[in-house]
């Protein structure tokens, strides 16, 4: 026993400097933002009362969760139809189709909010086809609007429902379809019975990722929003940078850093997190 | 349910991959309610054939038939056959009772029935204490029995066994062979088991059918496969053999005698059996059991001196290999119990068979 104890200190040893690189230029950070949402402009907690009283703080925050909620609901949509393809597919099939769903993944967020706003703008490739095959006389508004940032959005967080999704359903041994479908079922029954119910953590696990991670979006609601759609993050960089209201801005981003937490609370409960975070079980 | 089995055959079957023929031009038909075992070592070919006639595998060529039917082109949905897979497959995410509902379900009896098919089936295998498990809360055996429990709840025309003892260990395993041939009874459906353990297909099975490369190499009884090999691979597959290799020398009705090198070997011959031309070679098949080790003096049909090169206690008995100056290294077992000899390495013996204890059989197609 005694053995054992000595074995576990030595181990935190090891992590030791980076526990306290974390603390000294992570942590403090967030626990001085947090300081600032209680104290500018003056000691109180007068910047969370207006989480209750102003409408623009709460459209923002209304404007955020309803973006967040459809773009994780389309990126899981379209990422699990992607990795039930994949698990499906034969091993060098499935080479390709991974790096296919990783290449976006290497290009700069920048880059591909930009891709889209040439395509999607009023002269874009988008419009000026459309208008082209005489099927719409106005060009359409599919840009610089909550339609342009969930377009960038999904775009930018299919990857990322992907991997976990499929992660967990290239654990599900093909027997045990091949075995319902021999116990009589339909495939569609396969699915719905057998497929489904065991690629669920994974389905899960994904939501609760796409969904935390487009909660602090900040480059693509910034060009494709243009300005007129606010998302948290870019409302939050408003405040502090173009406004100077410390305090507004820094209850939010405690707000935000709360929300995360919760919801990762929540579901860790209902799923494995460590699986979603790529760790083996 | 039912006693009625139904009667599956194979016509011609053949799946190939590429060149490589994994069956081979298989023609086979079962009995209903028999207990068909296809065995052969792994490539054989016998995994594809059940998942032909499971209907996971499409055949290259060839047919197979229920009671006379074309079945080739259905989906495994409609065929209606219970299968246990290797490693059993069961539904993770349900427990044993919804496991063993879930065909019930997908054919959406209703539910007072289908409690009740659920709660014999788990009857049959003795689980119903286990209703509420998951399985993986179970042993390998249970497992085992939940599986068989699911693939025959619903009454299914044949069932499928895929290598179903392989997973457990070799106690549980002879148990659980005595378990599935009393079911194969109590049941009485028709059965097709594939394994590569020849002692699970001899123990359990009406019929076994041997494969090598894809092809059926003989079918039949397990004693008469046992007892009358048709080629060398059958009897080596089969149990354990000695081969003796030689020239016919002489030839008379009931029997002929082979030179193996300066050793005149006799051999027992169904008078009904064609006679072996002289001169020509001739393969014989001798199983270690029935050589017995004679005293001086003791006579038999065939008597071969030699020296005892190794051995081995295996609790029941004794395995030796003996070097002989002819017929090279025999092969012999023998009872421990009442042993004539206690074995000790370079010991002579005199080793004696009838001519009736070998069987001529053929060389192996390259």
């Amino acid at each position: 026993m005694a053995m054992a104890a000595q074995r576990q200190g030595g181990w935190w040893l090891l992590i030791l400097p980076a526990f306290l690189l974390m603390t000294a230029f992570y942590v403090t950070p967030i626990l001085q933002v947090l300081a600032i949402s209680f104290t500018e402009p003056q000691p109180g907690l007068q910047n969370y009362e207006r989480l209750f009283t102003s409408e623009s703080v709460q459209r923002v925050i209304v404007t955020t969760l309803r973006i967040c909620t459809i773009t994780t609901v389309l990126a899981l949509l379209l990422g699990y139809v992607l990795s039930y393809k994949i698990a499906l597919a034969d091993e060098r099939a499935r080479r390709w189709w991974i790096l296919a769903v990783l290449v976006p993944l290497w290009i700069s967020v920048l880059v591909r909010a930009f891709a889209w706003v040439t395509l999607l703008r009023r002269q874009g490739l988008v419009n000026e086809t459309l208008m082209g095959a005489g099927l719409i006389q106005e060009p359409l508004a599919l840009v610089w609007n909550e339609f342009g940032i969930i377009v960038g959005m999904v775009h930018y967080m299919v990857p990322y429902a992907v991997l976990p999704m499929l992660a967990s359903m290239r654990e599900i041994d093909p027997r045990l379809l091949a075995a319902a479908r021999g116990l009589g079922a339909p495939r569609g029954t396969v699915f719905f019975r057998v497929f489904l119910p065991l690629s669920l953590p994974g389905l899960i696990a994904a939501g609760v990722l796409v969904f935390i991670f487009s909660l602090g979006f900040y480059i693509t609601p910034a060009i494709l929003g243009g300005g007129k759609t606010l998302m948290v993050a870019e409302w939050i960089g408003l405040q502090i940078l173009d406004l100077i209201r410390w305090g507004l801005g820094t209850m939010m981003a405690t707000m935000l850093v709360v929300t995360i937490l919760v919801t990762l609370a929540i579901f860790s409960r209902v799923v494995n997190l460590r699986r979603v975070f790529g760790s083996g079980a | 349910m039912s006693s009625a089995g139904h009667a599956p055959s194979l016509q011609g079957l053949s799946k190939h991959y590429g060149s490589f023929r994994a069956v081979d031009d298989v023609s086979l038909s079962v009995e209903r309610g028999q207990f068909l075992t296809l065995l052969g070592p792994s490539g054989s070919g016998k995994t594809t054939i059940l998942m032909c006639v499971a209907g996971f595998v499409a055949p290259t060529s060839g047919a197979i038939l229920l009671d006379g039917r074309d079945i080739t082109a259905l989906p495994p949905e409609r065929r209606d056959f219970g299968m246990v897979f290797q490693g059993y497959a069961l539904f993770p995410h349900m427990t044993v009772a919804e496991n063993v509902a879930f065909p019930l379900r997908v054919r959406k009896l209703p539910t007072a029935e289908r409690d009740a098919k659920v709660r014999a089936a788990l009857d049959l295998v003795q689980l119903e204490r286990f209703a509420d498990r998951r399985p993986s809360q179970l042993s390998g055996g249970q497992q085992q029995r939940v599986a068989l429990a699911r693939a025959l709840v619903f009454d299914p025309a044949l069932l499928l066994l895929d290598e179903p003892l392989s997973a457990l260990d070799k106690k549980l395993r002879a148990e659980l062979q005595e378990e599935l041939r009393a079911l194969h009874r109590r049941v009485g459906r028709t059965f097709i088991n594939v394994t590569h353990d020849q002692e699970e297909a001899l123990s359990m099975s009406d019929r076994v059918a041997i494969l090598n490369h894809g092809k059926l190499v003989q079918e039949g009884a397990p004693a008469a496969l046992y007892e009358r090999p048709r080629t060398r691979f059958v009897a080596d597959f089969l149990g354990k053999s000695n081969f003796l290799t030689g020239t016919v020398r002489e030839a008379h009705p009931g029997g002929f005698a082979i030179a193996v090198g300066a050793t005149r070997v006799v051999q027992a011959l169904d008078p009904a059996a064609p006679r072996p031309a002289l001169g020509t070679p001739a393969l014989l098949s001798l199983r270690p059991e029935k050589i017995a080790l004679l005293a001086e003096g003791e006579a038999a049909d065939n008597v071969v001196e030699g020296r005892i090169l190794s051995w081995a206690y295996l609790g029941a008995g004794f395995a030796l290999s003996v070097a002989t100056p002819d017929l090279g290294v025999l092969r012999v077992t023998l009872p421990a119990w009442g042993a004539p000899i206690a074995p000790v390495e370079r010991l002579p013996v005199r080793l004696g068979w009838s001519a009736a204890a070998s069987v001529p059989v053929e060389e192996d197609a390259a």
